[in-house]
C-alpha cells in the first residue's frame, strides 16, 4: 500500500505547488481552482492509504516473497453475470435523452434506472457461490 | 448470481469455470472483462471505420479547388464528427475500455475487474453515448457541427441551434461517465487485486500506464462534464456562462475543455506508449530497459499534462504565456527519456520482426516527429504564426496516427491470446507498409501546405492559393492508409477462414496473460508462475537467462501436474523450457 500512496501523494504535491505558481503569477481563477482540486484528488485517496499503509501488515501483493498459496482463499465475490448493467446503462441513456427531447423519453429511463438500481440490490442480497 | 472467485492454494491447481450463457443474452448479460474488453474494441473499431470514411469525404472534397463534392455545412458536420468519433470514440475508449479492460486485470493476476457490473455499466453508457451522437445526423438540423472542440460562442443556441448538437452534448456526459467508471474500476483493480508476488514495481509498464491513465481520467473527465453541463444550460435554461451579453466569458469554455483536453492526449496516449513498452521488450527478448524510469516518466508525463492547458489558447490573449511554454517544454523531458528506454529495450536485443513490433516501431518513428513538431507550437512566436493551419492539423494528427499504430501493435500482438487464432503476419506488415507510406504522404503535405497558410476547417478553396497539388497528394495518401486498413479487414478475414491455432505463449512473452490459455479461461487463470520480477512467465521459462533472483527451487514444483499447464488448445505454457 506504500507506494500506491506515495504515487497519489506525488500527484497531490505537484498539483499544489503548481496551482501555487500557477496562482502567484496569474491570478486566474478556473485554472486554479482546477490545480487544487487535482491536489484534493491525490490527496484523499493517497492520505487515506498512506494511514493505512502504516497500520496494517503487508499483504501478499506487497511481498516481493511471496507465493502464490499466501495469497489462497477467496479473492472476492464477482458476479457471473447481470442483466442489471444493460438495463441501467439504457435507462441512464433515456434519461439523458431527455435533456434533448424532453421529459417523456425521461418517464421510460428513470424507470428502467430504478427497476435496474432495485435488481442489483436484490440481486446482490441472494448473491452466493456458484 | 455470484461467483466468489478463490485463487488457486496450489499451483497448478486446475480451476475451470464454464462461462454461462453465449448468444445476444449472454452478451447483453455479461459482467466478464473480457467479453466487455472486446465489446469495447469492436464498436471502437466500428467507430474509427466510421470516421475513417468521413475522412475520406473530407479528403475528396478538398482535392480540387472549389469543390462541391458535400456542401459546407455538411462538411462542417462531417470534420466534427469525424474528431468526435475518433478522439471520444475510439481512440480512448479502444485503450481503457478495450486493451486495458481485457489485459489489465489478466496482468496483474487477477480474477476479473474490481466492479463487474460497473464495468458493464460503463460498456452500456460507452455504446449509448456513441449511437447518441451518431444519431445526430438522423436530425432535421444534421450533427453538431461545431468542431470537436465545441468553442463557445459558436456553440451557444443562437449560432448551433437543433437537436444534433444537444445530442453531442448529453452523448459526451454518458461517454465521460462510461469513462470515469472505468478509470475508477482500473484504479481499484490494480491497488486490489495483484496477485502475492506482484509489488507494484512489478506490475507490467502497460498496467502502470493504465493505472495513471486511470487516474488522469478522475482528473480530466468530471471537468469536461462539468463543462457541458454549463454549456446545456446556456442554451437551454438561458444562463449566460459562456455568453458575453450576460456577463458571461466565452474564454472559459476554452479553460474548461482544454483543462480536460490536454490531459486526454494523454489519456490516449499513455495506454499506447504501455503497448509499445511491453512489445519491444517481448520481441527483443530482453527486459524493459530502465522499468523504474519509464513509470516515474510515465507519472511525470501525467503530473505535466495538467499544467499545459492553455497552450491551446496562446493566441485568445488571455493566457500566461511563460508558464504554459514552460511547461510544455518540459514534458519533452520524461518523453524523451521514454525514447531513449525504448531503443535501449531494443539495443543489442534479439529482435523479432512480427508484424506487431512493425507497427510498435512505426509508432516511436511516427510519435517522435508528432512530438517534436508539438515543441516547436509550445513556443508562442511560433504558435502565433501556425495557429489553426494546415501545420496544427499535422501535428496532431501525426500524434493520433501514433496511437493508431500503437493500436494495431497491441491487435497483433494480443489477437492471439485474445481469440485464440492467429492473424497472418505478411497480411500484416503489408498493412503496415501502407499505413506508413499513406501516413508520410498525407503529413508532409499538411505540414508544407500549412506553412503556407492553408486554415483548417475550410470547405474550399480558391485556384489561386497554389495549394491544390498538395492537397491532392494528402489525399492519395489518405487513400493509401485507407487501404492498409483494408488490408487489416482481410487479414481478419483469412485468418478467421481458415484458422491457425494459437499457443498459449505463441511469442515467448514476459508478462503474467502468457501464462493463461488463449483465450483465457472465465476468471483466467488456472495456475500462475511464482512472481519475483516484471517479467514472471519470462522468469519461469528461461530460469538460466533470467537477471533475476528467480527462486528455482519454487519453479521447479510448479507444474506439479503437467496437465495443469496445457492450454485450452492442448498448447503448453512452459514444458519445454521448464527444468
Amino acid at each position: 500500500m506504500k507506494v500506491e500512496s506515495r504515487f497519489l501523494l506525488f500527484l497531490s504535491m505537484f498539483a499544489a505547488v503548481t496551482a501555487s505558481i500557477y496562482w502567484f503569477t496569474s491570478y486566474e481563477d478556473a485554472g486554479s481552482v482546477m490545480l487544487l482540486a487535482v491536489c484534493l484528488l491525490g490527496l484523499l485517496p493517497g492520505g487515506y492509504y498512506y494511514w493505512w499503509s502504516r497500520r496494517m501488515t503487508p499483504r501478499p501483493e506487497d511481498d516481493a516473497n511471496a507465493s502464490q498459496s499466501d495469497g489462497a482463499g477467496v479473492v472476492g465475490a464477482f458476479p457471473g453475470s447481470s442483466i442489471w448493467p444493460f438495463v441501467l446503462g439504457l435507462g441512464a441513456a433515456m434519461t439523458a435523452l431527455a435533456f434533448v427531447f424532453g421529459f417523456w423519453t425521461a418517464l421510460f429511463g428513470l424507470t428502467l434506472a430504478i427497476s435496474a438500481v432495485i435488481g442489483v440490490i436484490v440481486e446482490s442480497r441472494r448473491g452466493g457461490v456458484h | 448470481m455470484t461467483l466468489i472467485a478463490e485463487r488457486p492454494a496450489v499451483i497448478g491447481h486446475p480451476e475451470e469455470h464454464e462461462h454461462g450463457r453465449l448468444g445476444v443474452l449472454g452478451w447483453l448479460t455479461s459482467t466478464d472483462h473480457k467479453v466487455i474488453g472486446k465489446s469495447y474494441m469492436l464498436t471502437a473499431l466500428a467507430f474509427f471505420l466510421l470516421a475513417g470514411v468521413m475522412a475520406l469525404v473530407i479528403r475528396t472534397q478538398l482535392a480540387a479547388p472549389d469543390s462541391t463534392v458535400v456542401s459546407q455545412h455538411t462538411f462542417n458536420e462531417l470534420f466534427t464528427m469525424h474528431g468526435s468519433l475518433m478522439l471520444y470514440l475510439f481512440v480512448g475508449p479502444f485503450a481503457f475500455g478495450g486493451i486495458a479492460n481485457y489485459f489489465v486485470p489478466i496482468q496483474v493476476g487477477a480474477p476479473d475487474m474490481a466492479f463487474p457490473r460497473l464495468n458493464a455499466l460503463s460498456y452500456w453508457l460507452y455504446l449509448t453515448g456513441g449511437l447518441t451522437m451518431v444519431g445526430g445526423f438522423l436530425t432535421v438540423g444534421g450533427a453538431a457541427d461545431f468542431g470537436w472542440v465545441a468553442y463557445a460562442p459558436l456553440s451557444d443556441a443562437v449560432n448551433s441551434p437543433g437537436a444534433g448538437p444537444d445530442m453531442w452534448i448529453v452523448a459526451l456526459v454518458l461517454t465521460g461517465f462510461s469513462a470515469i467508471f472505468t478509470g475508477v474500476n482500473i484504479v481499484t483493480t490494480v491497488f486490489y487485486l495483484r496477485a502475492p508476488g506482484m509489488t507494484m514495481f512489478r506490475v507490467p509498464v502497460f498496467t502502470w500506464n493504465m493505472l495513471v491513465t486511470g487516474i488522469l481520467i478522475l482528473i480530466a473527465f468530471p471537468v469536461l462534464t462539468a463543462a457541458l453541463v454549463m454549456l446545456w444550460a446556456d442554451r437551454h435554461l438561458g444562463t449566460h456562462i459562456y455568453t458575453v451579453a450576460g456577463g458571461g466569458v466565452p474564454v472559459l469554455w476554452q479553460n474548461l475543455f482544454w483543462f480536460f483536453g490536454h490531459p486526454e492526449v494523454y489519456i490516449l496516449a499513455l495506454p499506447f506508449f504501455g503497448v509499445v513498452t511491453d512489445v519491444l521488450a517481448t520481441f527483443s527478448r530482453k527486459p524493459v530497459f530502465g522499468y523504474r524510469g519509464m513509470i516515474f516518466a510515465t507519472i511525470s508525463i501525467a503530473a505535466l499534462s495538467t499544467a499545459v492547458w492553455a497552450h491551446h489558447m496562446f493566441t485568445t490573449g488571455t493566457v500566461l504565456l511563460p508558464f504554459f511554454s514552460l511547461m510544455s517544454y518540459l514534458i519533452a523531458v520524461p518523453t524523451g527519456i521514454k525514447f531513449f528506454n525504448w531503443i535501449g529495450t531494443m539495443w543489442r536485443g534479439s529482435i523479432d520482426f512480427t508484424a506487431s513490433m512493425y507497427f510498435g516501431v512505426g509508432f516511436l518513428v511516427v510519435f517522435l516527429f508528432g512530438g517534436v513538431t508539438g515543441i516547436f507550437l509550445a513556443s508562442p512566436p511560433i504558435d502565433f504564426a501556425t495557429h489553426d493551419t494546415y501545420f496544427v492539423i499535422a501535428h496532431f494528427h501525426e500524434v493520433v496516427f501514433a496511437l493508431v499504430y500503437g493500436a494495431f501493435c497491441a491487435l497483433y500482438y494480443w489477437w492471439p491470446k485474445m481469440f485464440g487464432w492467429m492473424l497472418r503476419e505478411r497480411l500484416g506488415k503489408l498493412s503496415f507498409w501502407l499505413f506508413f507510406i499513406g501516413t508520410w504522404i498525407t503529413l508532409i503535405s499538411w505540414y508544407i501546405v500549412g506553412l503556407h497558410g492553408m486554415p483548417r476547417r475550410i470547405a474550399e478553396y480558391s485556384a489561386s492559393t497554389g495549394w491544390t497539388t498538395l492537397n491532392q497528394i494528402a489525399t492519395a495518401g489518405a487513400f493509401v492508409m485507407a487501404a492498409g486498413v483494408a488490408v487489416f479487414l482481410v487479414n481478419v478475414y483469412v485468418s478467421w477462414r481458415t484458422q491457425v491455432r494459437a499457443p498459449g505463449n505463441p511469442w515467448d512473452g514476459q508478462t503474467l496473460e502468457w501464462a493463461a490459455a488463449s483465450p483465457p479461461v472465465h476468471h483466467n487463470f488456472t495456475w500462475l508462475p511464482p512472481i519475483r520480477s516484471e517479467r514472471p512467465v519470462w522468469d519461469f521459462n528461461h530460469p538460466d537467462h533470467t537477471t533475476q533472483q528467480v527462486h528455482r527451487k519454487e519453479a521447479a514444483t510448479a507444474p506439479s501436474d503437467p496437465a495443469a499447464v496445457k492450454t485450452a488448445h492442448g498448447q503448453d505454457v512452459g514444458e519445454e523450457r521448464h527444468p
